[in-house]
């Protein structure tokens, strides 16, 4: 099962033929994605070779769905496209866009947000400024490294791709259902909310690790929702308790505004929400392991 | 970057805000001119990018040329909440029959954008949200609809706006939301907003933060940024293109990925306080492909930080692969040095992730005197501490 995305999925690549996007196709293509096609409307009607997997080029997104059945698009093209591809992709209909792309304008956000609302939300969208998500032994749509970790039971949502990685590895042995890199932009489409909602009816979930950090009340709401609707075991780690106010701390969601948005609210709001949460990522773990022993 | 009122004033003329006459001075003998030019009364208005100025003296009326020059020597140089005023504005003075506070801003957790207005402006505008939240209107306004003119006219009745004023505040609305979007804003606020005796809508006193991420299409909003008061060493990783924040600590932290180098310097505070309370001395960043140039960058601008005793190099390879980082960090070591720098401060490092059995040996052939590993980032933080606090 695990969430989003399977080895069922049929992944294309908006902005395949650019640099980024030609590296991370390779990767995905050799952890064992079924890549089906890329978007470039220069490029309509030729082909990339990877390595001896020939992946076609075609002129819009809706064009690449009716050629392969693709449902899940990763889109790689550059900040001052971004809102037009995510928008041509609501507009095919496609069930998932994973927005890599990063430094995009909130208001740019903003508008492919409402756009994608007004459309009744046909199309998730995960991401901006997000690693993409991986269902190790399946699928890897996006950016993160697919030799970390094995096919596993935990589920893990985050806003940090390093972050991310770095829970990947503290419980390689383990393993896990799906990884979710959410990102940490001001709007995002995925909220920890939604993921957590589908590892909760993932049968093949059976502990969530969720990571979060400073800047709005993501983290707070997450815990309501816990409170009311999660069965299953949830582990919190969340970054930036030393960080000062109104500074941006890398990410362009992350800062603490007055008293708003700080780490330790978040804490303590899932520490209310009976999330146990772990004071550095080694901790938090050691934790997920203590909860998975019973 | 949140501007200065003058800033913020001049954007609000541009998009034809009605604004009152102002220009800004930094000696306070140039008010006499300035002042003569805007009919001989002023008001003098501290720019520092906090609130509660009024409280702290910061605002003064002028009745005469010679009056602004001396409250504006009172003002330039005062502190205000940390905040040293390098800058008044002297502005027109108006007649004031009511003030009401309007805006726009990006409300993050419904993901749409939010016109706040209310007729009870001047005060903080948090105070009214608090005490009394029936007085301030919020209406989400759609990103992708934007400001239509029935949206106006819906905020300016739900804040009780009186009837003869409904269409001037409707379309100062409409010229906000001009501001708002066409300069990438992420906050528009006036408060005051002004009904002036002569029944004149104006914004008196304004706060725009506009979104760094929009400098691909607003290339006057570089010209904005207030260099003479951003901290040197930050303005120099600027220069570099590196994600620096300068902190108050003594431990140098250099890690990929945004995420990761918070909970670093969250570890390294942690481990600090067994160590005679050493913190972190900055946040920085290097991204996703930590070449050996961006290395030598970050390690130049944290081995010039005179507060740094100790640097903790903090690399989960995901992308990048631990053998570019550490061939990053010995390339960095010799580039310094052959800069002349005095490289003399004790290195941690931690690599772990993609090819780090590779990066740790370059680094142990490399056997440089100032370089040592920790294997976990718990252990390498605690090394680190300890080494800043001797």
């Amino acid at each position: 099962m695990a969430i989003f995305l399977t080895k069922e999925s049929k992944v294309i690549v908006q902005g395949m033929t650019g640099s980024e996007g030609q590296k991370h196709t390779r990767r995905m293509l050799a952890s064992g994605t079924n890549v089906v096609g890329g978007v470039n409307p220069r490029k309509a009607g030729t082909t990339v070779d990877f390595e001896g997997t020939e992946v076609p080029v075609f002129g819009t997104v809706k064009e690449a769905i009716e050629a392969t059945g693709a449902d899940v698009t990763v889109v790689f093209v550059p900040e001052k496209f971004t809102k037009s591809a995510v928008v041509e992709a609501i507009d095919a209909e496609i069930p998932l866009a994973v927005v890599i792309t990063e430094g995009i304008a909130v208001h740019d956000t903003a508008e492919f947000w409402a756009y994608a609302c007004a459309k009744g939300n046909k199309t998730r969208i995960i991401g901006p400024n997000c690693p993409g998500l991986i269902t190790p032994g399946q699928s890897n749509a996006g950016i993160i490294p697919a030799d970390i970790t094995k096919p596993g039971r935990i589920g893990l949502v985050s806003k940090s791709g390093t972050l991310t990685y770095q829970m990947m590895y503290e419980l390689r042995d383990i393993g896990f259902s799906t990884c979710v890199g959410i990102g940490g932009d001001p709007i995002i489409g995925t909220t920890h909310i939604d993921a957590l909602k589908a590892f909760e009816e993932d049968p093949d979930t059976d502990l969530i690790v969720m990571i979060g950090e400073i800047g709005g009340d993501a983290e707070e709401r997450a815990a309501e929702f816990i409170k009311a609707n999660v069965t299953k075991p949830v582990v919190g780690y969340v970054a930036g308790f030393t960080a000062p106010e109104g500074k941006t701390m890398g990410h362009a969601g992350a800062i603490v505004s007055g008293s708003s948005g700080t780490a330790q609210a978040k804490k303590e709001a899932l520490e209310a929400a009976g999330v146990k949460v772990g004071k550095t990522p080694s901790e938090t773990a050691r934790l997920a392991r203590e909860v998975l022993a019973g | 970057m949140d501007l200065f009122e003058y800033q913020a004033r001049d954007l609000f003329a541009k998009h034809d805000v009605p604004v009152l006459a102002g220009e800004v001075i930094d000696v306070p003998e140039a008010a006499r001119e300035v002042t003569e030019r805007l009919g001989g009364r002023a008001v003098v208005k501290a720019q520092v990018k906090t609130g509660g100025r009024g409280k702290a003296g910061g605002v003064k009326l002028a009745s005469d040329p010679e009056d602004a020059v001396e409250k504006a020597r009172q003002i330039l140089g005062m502190d205000i909440k940390g905040h040293t005023v390098h800058k008044v504005m002297l502005a027109q003075t108006a007649d004031i029959a009511e003030e009401y506070y309007v805006s726009f801003l990006l409300d993050r957790a419904n993901r749409t954008f939010l016109a706040m207005a209310s007729v009870e402006g001047g005060m903080d505008i948090e105070e009214v949200a608090a005490t009394k939240p029936e007085a301030l209107a919020k209406i989400p306004v759609d990103a992708s609809e934007g400001l239509t003119d029935a949206k106006a006219r819906e905020i300016v009745e739900a804040a009780k706006f009186p009837a003869e004023v409904a269409d001037q505040v409707t379309d100062v609305l409409k010229k906000l939301w001009t501001v708002f979007v066409k300069e990438d804003a992420l906050l528009v606020e006036v408060n005051p907003l002004v009904k002036t005796s002569s029944g004149d809508i104006v914004a008196l006193d304004g706060k725009v933060s506009l979104d760094a991420n929009a400098e691909f299409r607003q290339p006057d909003h570089a010209a904005l940024e207030d260099k003479a008061a951003a901290n040197p060493l930050e303005a120099a990783a600027k220069a570099k293109g590196l994600n620096y924040v300068k902190l108050d600590g003594q431990v140098g932290i250099i890690g990929n990925g945004a995420g990761l180098v918070m909970s670093t310097l969250d570890v390294v505070a942690y481990a600090g306080e067994n160590h005679g309370g050493v913190k972190p001395a900055n946040f920085l960043d290097i991204g996703g492909g930590a070449s050996a140039e961006v290395m030598a960058n970050g390690l130049e601008i944290i081995l010039g930080d005179p507060d740094v005793k100790s640097v903790f190099v903090n690399v989960f390879g995901g992308i990048t692969a631990c053998d570019a980082v550490a061939n990053g960090i010995v390339q960095a070591l010799e580039l310094l040095k052959s800069k002349g720098e005095d490289v003399n401060k004790p290195l941690v490092v931690r690599l772990d992730g993609n090819n780090a059995e590779l990066g740790r040996k370059i680094l142990n052939d490399a056997d440089h005197p100032l370089v040592q590993q920790v294997d976990t980032m718990d252990g390498a933080a605690e090394r680190a501490a300890e080494l800043a606090a001797k």
